[in-house]
């Protein structure tokens, strides 16, 4: 049975990563093919970062990203704080489940209704075209708040609830409370949301599709108009070095997540030591 | 004081409420606005069923059905390969269990069309698989533009959003159990189908959403391993938007799409209240 086991396991791994593979190695290929393998080179690596086209599109979708997030995780950890106050059940429950929307619907659904919405305030703006940067960044805004959202609603649930009331009582006004004692305790939350909505943004084809035009492009919008005519081998090397940016940030956002644990930890522990302490003095 | 404190607080989920209106809310009403009008010829809008009637016709009831018999196949498949795959992943050591289950996802992270694209130069007449048949003396076979190649696309794209929540599930039901149900005298197999398999019944229902909603919703994979030659929902869509600049049809569309996946989350969460009932 084991033995079954560990065979099927092993199978599905090589289903899932065959393509991953194909990636890698064609990308490293001597001759200008996706399908037979002549020899090891790294032309198409150099090619890239020669093709001025490629280097434009990268910049475009690195700074999408990073725009993107930065506001999403502003807004969203903002909203995150103001979401757990609210007093009225109906009115969070309204408000969570229309920020889900867009992970909930399919992201075609998501990038057609908000293309509807440039087109109308592009008629009313009587505009030739809005589309481009502007309702692209405004698109990965809206999809990622609610990610951002779902990673720092857990740390302020945990967080000690009077910690900033004692921060009020020590004389800091509400605004600082927040800054200096509230977001420290919530930052490994709004860390992780950040770089979720920084890989998300980076990988998105459909929504960005929808709502942009033209000179615009991101990366996967290019990668899909480069697979519509034939694909050379440097496509691959594209993906390649994308998929190790992704796994670098994945890496890294699990290493921040462990250590924040470890950290927590430690610190339950030394409260526990306090308080035997405590007990064997009295 | 308190009171002004805790409206500080609230307000400071406004700009949120905000944005959620005005690119959630008011995009999606769009949609159904342009659902129910036609363009006049003079550039007006005015208020049809045209639209909606249309979706019976020859030209969008057959890509209806095979969407979602496509989508349906696609996550039954996903469901037969991922629930062993949960299970062994759950007899793995503890230690390796975190590092397997990223194994798993990290595919998900190369970007789809990069995915996909890869797929057809695996199955291509002189791909990957048809160079090895040929280089061994096979004839070449082909692979790509039949429906298992769609299918086989969204099964690869989809399957670890089955896996996930699946896993998930399962490694948290109490090992105290199964050897409850051992002790009570089940063998392996009742073990899995009275103990495991109810206890992880919700993992099987998130993963049956998170894999139905994408795949029904899909049009890269049905362009590029179909050749072209299935046409989905989502391969629709894009074209009335991108290419015959229908936005009336294309957002009839999309509306009849989230009706279905309304539909589909509908009945899920129903079995999933009903399971929880039963178990409780």
């Amino acid at each position: 049975m084991k033995a079954v086991s560990r065979i099927y396991m092993v199978l599905i791994f090589i289903f899932l990563y065959a393509p991953l593979l194909t990636m890698v190695l064609f990308s490293f290929n001597e001759a200008n093919s996706l399908s037979v393998f002549t020899g090891f080179s790294l032309q198409w690596y150099r090619d890239l970062f020669q093709n001025e086209e490629v280097l434009e599109v990268l910049s475009n979708t690195l700074i999408l990203a990073a725009l993107s997030s930065v506001i999403a995780t502003v807004i969203g950890t903002a909203a995150a704080v103001g979401i757990e106050k609210m007093r009225s059940r109906w009115l969070k429950s309204a408000v969570t489940t229309i920020s889900n929307m867009p992970m909930m619907n399919p992201d075609i659904v998501t990038g057609i209704s908000m293309a509807l919405l440039f087109v109308f305030a592009m008629k009313l703006f009587g505009m030739d075209s809005i589309f481009g940067f502007p309702t692209v960044l405004i698109a990965h805004v809206t999809f990622n708040l609610p990610y951002v959202i779902l990673s720092v609603t857990p740390k302020i649930r945990q967080m000690d609830r009077y910690l900033p009331e004692a921060a009020l009582d020590l004389g800091c006004t509400p605004l600082q409370s927040f800054f200096k004692v509230e977001l420290p305790a919530i930052m490994p939350g709004v860390l992780s949301g950040l770089l979720m909505a920084f890989t998300l943004s980076l990988d998105d084809f459909v929504i960005s599709y929808f709502t942009t035009e033209g000179d615009f492009q991101t990366l996967p919008i290019y990668i899909f108009g480069m697979t519509k005519r034939t694909v050379t081998p440097d496509i691959y090397s594209l993906s390649t070095l994308l998929f190790v940016a992704v796994l670098l940030l994945l890496i890294l956002s699990n290493v921040m997540q462990g250590h924040a644990e470890r950290k927590e930890q430690r610190k339950i522990a030394a409260q526990a030591g306090a308080r035997r302490k405590k007990k064997g003095v009295r | 004081m308190n009171k002004k404190r805790s409206f500080l607080r609230t307000a400071a989920a406004y700009p949120h409420m905000v944005w959620s209106v005005l690119f959630i809310v008011v995009p999606l009403l769009f949609v159904l606005y342009y659902a129910l009008t036609v363009e006049n010829p003079d550039g007006s809008f005015s208020f049809s069923f045209a639209n909606i009637t249309a979706l019976g016709s020859e030209s969008y009831f057959p890509v209806f059905i095979r969407s979602i018999c496509f989508a349906v196949v696609a996550t039954v498949i996903c469901l037969l390969l991922a629930y062993p795959l949960a299970y062994a992943l759950t007899q793995c050591k503890v230690s390796s269990q975190r590092m397997l289950i990223m194994l798993v996802m990290l595919p998900m992270w190369m970007n789809l069309l990069i995915r996909t694209y890869s797929w057809m130069n695996i199955l291509e007449t002189n791909g990957v698989i048809n160079n090895f048949l040929a280089s061994i003396g096979l004839p070449r076979v082909q692979l790509l533009g039949n429906a298992a190649a769609v299918i086989l696309g969204m099964v690869y794209n989809f399957l670890p959003y089955m896996v996930l929540p699946i896993y998930t599930v399962m490694s948290k039901i109490d090992r105290r159990y199964i050897e409850a149900a051992a002790d009570l005298g089940c063998n392996g197999w009742q073990t899995m189908l009275r103990v495991i398999l109810p206890l992880s019944a919700s993992g099987v229902i998130s993963g049956i959403t998170m894999v139905f909603v994408p795949s029904v919703s899909t049009f890269y994979i049905s362009q590029k391993m179909g050749n072209g030659r299935f046409e989905m929902i989502g391969d629709t869509i894009e074209r009335q938007f991108m290419s015959n600049y229908d936005y009336h049809m294309g957002a009839t569309l999309s509306l009849v799409l989230m009706v279905l996946i309304i539909i589909c989350l509908a009945v899920m969460n129903r079995f999933g209240e009903e399971d929880g009932g039963v178990l409780v």
